[in-house]
């Protein structure tokens, strides 16, 4: 299925509400992430915008209306299993590694939706992380932020997903760390074609490798457009570059 | 010293039986941080499905236990999908009051089949006077190499499962972290639900070693539960190894140091005792390692 434009949508939210008890945290929001390319969801905290992730995925806590499609196929009603199984694969606020497991396991658990031999991708993502490879023995819960955070990307692209879902990954990580993580993810999108959608405050950084972006606040999309123009927009500069 | 290795064996020997539904309580709780305080009853289910199998169904027993143990496991499989799943993981109270719930009922039900007389129970291993082996002059009974052996058995056929079945390496993820299992595509439920049915397997291996020196009958569990409890406590309730070495450790703490403790005239009380003993020292250990001796010590960052 494609647009007029040509772009492959894979990842489609329409009117996407969403209450924890009393409080709303998403007021009918919609975006959409096409193949191959890098989507943002820009927001404050508390914004809704991890929110947003948890929604797509059908995580349990929220209660959420709307229409979330994958690859064409309504998966709004869908067990969280089923959602990553047809290809989002989500790395949650907080990394999500399982901190007990050692780094070698946490990989092969990534592959969990997976059939048949995936030892090709580990070898894949110990090159790509060469501080994986070093430490594929230890448990996860004894690496540094910014290993954790590259463990919870190289589980995540195990199951060779569709879309990339990424919750604040420059979240509690030093600024040249951040800016390495970026920098990977841009590479990943070029050079392998994942398609990644990001939830950040860090703009500048996320704007940088992104094709869309979207501007979330108090649960509602106020602005969006293409990448290089909300780079250049006056009201993000001052709301998120500072500048 | 031969009193020494007879106090030393008997302790092994108890140990292991606390060791093996310790190991069915910490896999319980390392999937739901929590205690199921229906394993002793379940366990005894367990060993009277083997008793109907073995004795009045004329099966070996070797079978009537392996055949009880896929029964049970069946059982725990059911309870897990019926009353524990539908409430919210996240809050315990509910799931403890409904394994209490099941404690209550199981021994209700086991008391109408099968009433409360005990009954003698068809050991696995020779049970005889002279079934034993002599070392240092002390009685090394075939029945406490058995059972010694049955728990190195079952503790590696934990691990295989564990560490090199897909299965197993769900498991292992759920109890890490249960929202990234999620989010790598385990269904966190049916993976809970194999921890119940494993826990309940072994439950039942450990009461059906233990029926033989007890007597079954449906109150038997109570004394070894809280023993039990006591070993994976000890161990650190979320540490596999540590329930191993926790429920030898209250075996030998029974056998050993309240054994020799009560040779003492002034402390003879204390062989009636071996419970309470057996509590001060855990409390001793828990009051400088809270997470006990090989339990992960939760560390949040902030």
């Amino acid at each position: 299925m494609s647009t007029s434009t040509g772009r492959e949508i894979i990842l489609k939210v329409e009117g996407l509400s969403a209450n924890y008890g009393q409080i709303t945290a998403l007021r009918s929001i919609s975006f959409e992430v096409a193949k191959g390319e890098v989507a943002v969801v820009l927001g404050a905290n508390g914004a809704g915008k991890t929110t947003t992730l948890r929604a797509v995925c059908n995580m349990p806590v929220v209660s959420s209306t709307g229409k979330v499609t994958l690859g064409g196929e309504d998966v709004s009603k869908k067990d969280t299993a089923d959602i990553v199984g047809r290809g989002v694969a989500h790395v949650p606020q907080g990394r999500g590694t399982f901190p007990e497991l050692s780094v070698m396991d946490n990989l092969e658990v990534g592959a969990y939706v997976r059939k048949g031999s995936f030892s090709e991708d580990i070898d894949k993502y110990f090159e790509m992380f060469p501080r994986l490879a070093e430490r594929r023995d230890q448990l996860a819960g004894s690496l540094s932020g910014g290993e954790q955070q590259m463990l919870a990307v190289a589980r995540a692209l195990m199951s060779r997903p569709e879309v990339l879902l990424l919750d604040e990954p420059s979240l509690g990580l030093a600024p040249l760390i951040i800016q390495d993580l970026f920098k990977t993810f841009g590479e990943l999108n070029k050079t392998e074609g994942v398609t990644m959608l990001i939830v950040e405050q860090n703009a500048n950084l996320a704007l940088g490798i992104a094709d869309h972006g979207y501007v979330l606040e108090a649960g509602e999309i106020v602005l969006q457009g293409r990448a290089e123009d909300l780079q250049n927009d006056s009201s993000i500069q001052d709301a998120y570059l500072g500048a | 010293m031969q009193l020494f290795l007879q106090r030393l064996f008997d302790g092994l020997t108890l140990g292991a039986i606390y060791a093996v539904v310790a190991v069915a309580l910490v896999l319980i709780f390392k999937a739901t941080t929590l205690i199921n305080f229906a394993q002793g009853e379940l366990a005894m289910f367990g060993a009277f499905i083997a008793y109907v199998l073995a004795v009045e169904q004329g099966l070996p027993i070797l079978i009537a236990i392996a055949l009880a143990m896929v029964i049970s496991s069946v059982m725990g499989a059911v309870i897990e999908r019926v009353l524990v799943r539908p409430f919210d993981p996240t809050d315990h109270l509910p799931v403890v009051l409904i394994t209490l719930g099941v404690f209550l009922i199981l021994n209700a039900v086991a008391g109408e089949i099968w009433n409360y007389q005990p009954r003698a129970f068809p050991s696995l291993f020779p049970k005889g006077p002279d079934d034993y082996v002599s070392i240092g002059g002390a009685r090394l009974f075939y029945d406490g190499l058995g059972t010694w052996a049955m728990l190195a058995l079952m503790m590696g056929a934990l691990y295989v499962i564990l560490n090199w079945t897909k299965t197993g390496l769900a498991f292992r993820a759920v109890s890490s972290n249960t929202e990234s299992a999620r989010l790598v595509g385990i269904r966190t439920g049916r993976t809970l639900m194999f921890g119940w049915a494993l826990a309940c397997a072994f439950g039942t291996l450990g009461a059906s070693l233990v029926a033989p020196r007890l007597f079954l009958q449906p109150n038997m569990m109570a004394t070894l539960l809280i023993f039990s409890f006591a070993a994976a406590a000890l161990g650190g309730l979320d540490s596999l190894p540590g329930a191993v070495l926790g429920g030898i450790g209250i075996g030998l703490i029974q056998s050993l140091l309240v054994g020799y403790l009560g040779d003492w005239g002034p402390l003879e009380f204390l062989r009636n005792l071996s419970l309470a003993v057996a509590f001060v020292v855990i409390l001793i250990v828990l009051s400088f390692k809270p997470s006990g001796l090989f339990g992960t010590s939760r560390v949040e960052r902030v």
